[in-house]
């Protein structure tokens, strides 16, 4: 009787090291994670508009419909991004996630507090190769540090009715993301 | 022969618990730092760097990207005010107030989060369309056939979720309770279909 007690106890602690265990290597092995849907739309370091969600066809789950989403799929391998998306009648965000959809960073048009919103994401070693000369002009430029290499920059503008979509959409599309020269 | 048995045993009760609590957590979205507000549930953390490890499995999964806590917080309710879960086949009221926010969408969606199919095509509406009493709260009816006023159609689903999202809001990390987050209430109206 002991002997079996002791075995379901054994059996208890292994099913709670099989829990952390799939839990914690759950995100690495998702083959259908948010960047693995967007990869085949989206070409590297290009902003992409996203076509809004429908009933019958989404790329992603949970979108709100509300929103005229762009995406670029970054890789800072080739050297910083600078991301310019101008400020859209009524709300505009720009989202920041990681490869594996953490999202890292989030700023709106409010917190961005110009017409066009001007942002800069480079990797820590990017960062401390800026000259230390450029470090004033460096001052007043928002930069961004990206924990990874490769990630997401999501886009979203509001239409707060759908007779506005067209503008939102349009706002969108004019936003880009260019790979800068070290 | 025993130790066998034994060992056996041991392996089978370990995959039984370890896989079954995985599932029921990334199915019953357990996490940390979990805001819950009458029937609606957020996790503002999961919009940051600091997601806990189940919200990070969870949307790893289901291929979502969370809503970022600088851009705004997402609220999600399965159930209604009683507890009864969401069917599309019945009326509810959603009515109230919410938090500060300078936009909000409330929408619809199925379990899996995918907008459900209608006669009106809408799939939510936004803190701008919606028709507001004199005093500023409103009411939604959330319901198969056509209501007068805020008409959110189901598409007589079995099972639906709605997500209120808040942004550029003051709710968020620091959000503990529901004075600082009014939130409306989800109400059985009428008979189901």
């Amino acid at each position: 009787m002991t002997r079996w007690l002791l075995w379901t106890l054994a059996g208890i602690i292994l099913g709670g090291i099989v829990h952390l265990g799939t839990i914690l290597t759950l995100p690495r092995t998702a083959s259908q994670d948010a960047y693995e849907r967007l990869a085949p739309i989206t070409p590297v370091n290009v902003m992409t508009p996203i076509p809004s969600p429908s009933p019958a066809k989404a790329i992603l789950p949970f979108m709100d419909p509300a929103f005229a989403v762009a995406v670029c799929r970054y890789d800072l391998g080739h050297g910083p991004m600078k991301l310019t998306a101008p400020v859209s009648q009524a709300y505009t965000s720009v989202t920041f996630y990681t490869r594996l959809g953490v999202a890292y960073y989030g700023i709106n048009d409010r917190a961005a507090g110009r017409r066009t919103i001007e942002l800069y994401l480079m990797t820590t070693a990017q960062r401390e190769a800026i000259p230390d000369e450029e470090d004033v002009t460096a001052a007043d430029r928002l930069i961004i540090e990206a924990p990874s290499t490769t990630g997401l920059i999501v886009l979203r503008a509001l239409a707060p009715e759908p007779g506005l979509m067209p503008m939102a959409q349009a706002s969108v599309a004019a936003a880009r993301c260019l790979t800068q020269s070290q | 022969m025993r130790l066998l048995l034994g060992s056996l045993y041991t392996f089978i009760v370990a995959a039984g618990i370890g896989l079954g609590s995985t599932w029921f957590a990334l199915t019953h979205g357990a996490g940390f730092g979990t805001l819950r507000v009458g029937p609606w549930i957020a996790q503002p953390k999961a919009g940051t760097i600091d997601i806990d490890p189940y919200s990070r499995a969870l949307i790893a999964r289901i291929g979502a990207l969370p809503v970022a806590l600088g851009d705004g917080v997402a609220f999600r309710a399965r159930n209604d005010d009683r507890g009864e879960p969401l069917d599309g086949r019945c009326e509810v009221t959603i009515s109230g107030t919410t938090p500060q926010a300078r936009y909000f969408t409330l929408t619809l969606y199925d379990p899996d989060g995918r907008l459900v199919a209608n006669s009106i095509n809408r799939h939510g509406f936004t803190s701008e369309e919606l028709y507001r009493n004199q005093n500023g709260t409103f009411e939604v009816a959330v319901a198969p056939r056509a209501r007068p006023g805020n008409w959110l159609p189901t598409g007589g689903v079995d099972r639906y979720v709605l997500v209120l999202r808040f942004y550029d809001t003051s709710v968020g990390v620091a959000t503990r309770a529901e004075r600082e987050a009014p939130m409306p209430s989800i109400r059985r109206t009428g008979a189901c279909r």
